[in-house]
Formats: structure tokens, C-alpha cells, sequence
């Protein structure tokens, strides 16, 4: 699992019909202590985050389990909205 | 997913039987600011897109999970032609 914030939303009209229902969003990766880690990446968003909320996403397969669907192209997946980190420096 | 967009198209007449009917487009990924990235992937395409598209590209073995790729040796699938980015920051 991995630790992002919400940064936009993408439309797309001409699709795999497995993703009809489900809203896409742009994650920006971050760090623990919620710098960017890489480049954005776009997930099926379940748990109805908004722009700027930091959420916590799941990849690969796994990615399609929390989907109502049996199959879909699906390989990252926004299951939770992030209340608060305690990060213990090291 | 990754964002991408299609510069070409691959055709190939000796392959893994499994890949037979299937189109190979080239994506190249792109920053949200549409730049074209070095990176690409050669993705089953789908959706049809057309060159010039910008598309997603789901990649692993969720690449599979498509009546067209069902049990093949596939691991990236152009899942979508993006209409619009709403980008927040």
C-alpha cells in the first residue's frame, strides 16, 4: 500500500467497459512524511476522495479486488482517506 | 494506470500464438503537462486509439484482466482515451 494525495480527476468517455462506473483520479505518490515520491499515476478512486485529501492506494492485481466488478484493467486502487500520520523520526 | 500517449503502431507476423489478432501500439508516457516522457511501453490496444491519443496504460499482471488479454502473455493494456485532465495543483 502506498501513501498519495488526490491532485485532479481524469474524464474518458471511450473505455474498458469494466470501468463505466468508477471515477479516475490523479495521485501524486508521497512520502511518509508527504513529499512527492515520484511521478503522478491515475487510480480508481473507492473510498470518494477529494482534490487535495491524502489517501492511501493499493497496486498490482490486488488493485481489482476492492472493485464490484469480477475483472478489470485496474492496477492501483484509492481505498482509504488519511486522518493523520504519526511518523517517528529517526 | 500511467498516462500516455500513442506515437506508433507495432506489427509483428511471428509472435506467441496467444498474441495473434492483437494490436501493439506504442505509448509514450506524458507528464500532466502533456510532455512527451523518454519512457514508453508497448501496450495491447483495446479501446482503439488512434495515434496522437492520450490513453492509460494499467501495466502487471492487472493487464490481464480484459476479455482481450484473458490468460495472455500480456502485461500492459491501453484501458482508456482520456477526454479531459482536471488537474488540481
Amino acid at each position: 500500500m502506498f501513501l498519495g494525495k488526490v491532485i485532479g480527476t481524469v474524464w474518458a468517455t471511450r473505455k474498458d467497459e469494466n470501468l463505466r462506473r468508477f471515477k479516475l483520479q490523479f495521485v501524486q505518490p508521497l512520502t511518509a512524511a508527504r513529499q512527492e515520491a515520484g511521478s503522478p499515476i491515475v487510480a480508481v478512486d473507492m473510498a470518494g476522495a477529494g482534490p487535495g485529501e491524502t489517501i492511501i492506494y493499493i497496486t498490482a492485481r490486488e488493485a481489482v479486488i476492492p472493485l464490484p466488478v469480477d475483472m478489470a484493467p485496474v492496477d492501483a486502487t484509492i481505498v482509504g482517506i488519511v486522518d493523520r500520520i504519526d511518523l517517528a523520526e529517526k | 494506470m500511467v498516462l500516455g500517449k500513442v506515437v506508433g503502431t507495432v506489427w509483428a507476423t511471428r509472435k506467441d500464438d496467444d498474441l495473434v489478432g492483437m494490436k501493439f501500439q506504442i505509448v509514450k508516457h506524458i507528464g500532466l503537462d502533456y510532455k512527451l516522457k523518454e519512457t514508453f511501453v508497448i501496450a495491447v490496444d483495446t479501446v482503439q486509439a488512434g495515434v496522437g491519443d492520450v490513453v492509460l496504460v494499467t501495466s502487471g499482471s492487472s493487464a490481464r484482466q480484459t476479455a482481450v488479454t484473458k490468460n495472455k502473455p500480456v502485461d500492459a493494456v491501453i484501458v482508456a482515451v482520456v477526454d479531459k485532465l482536471d488537474v488540481v495543483d
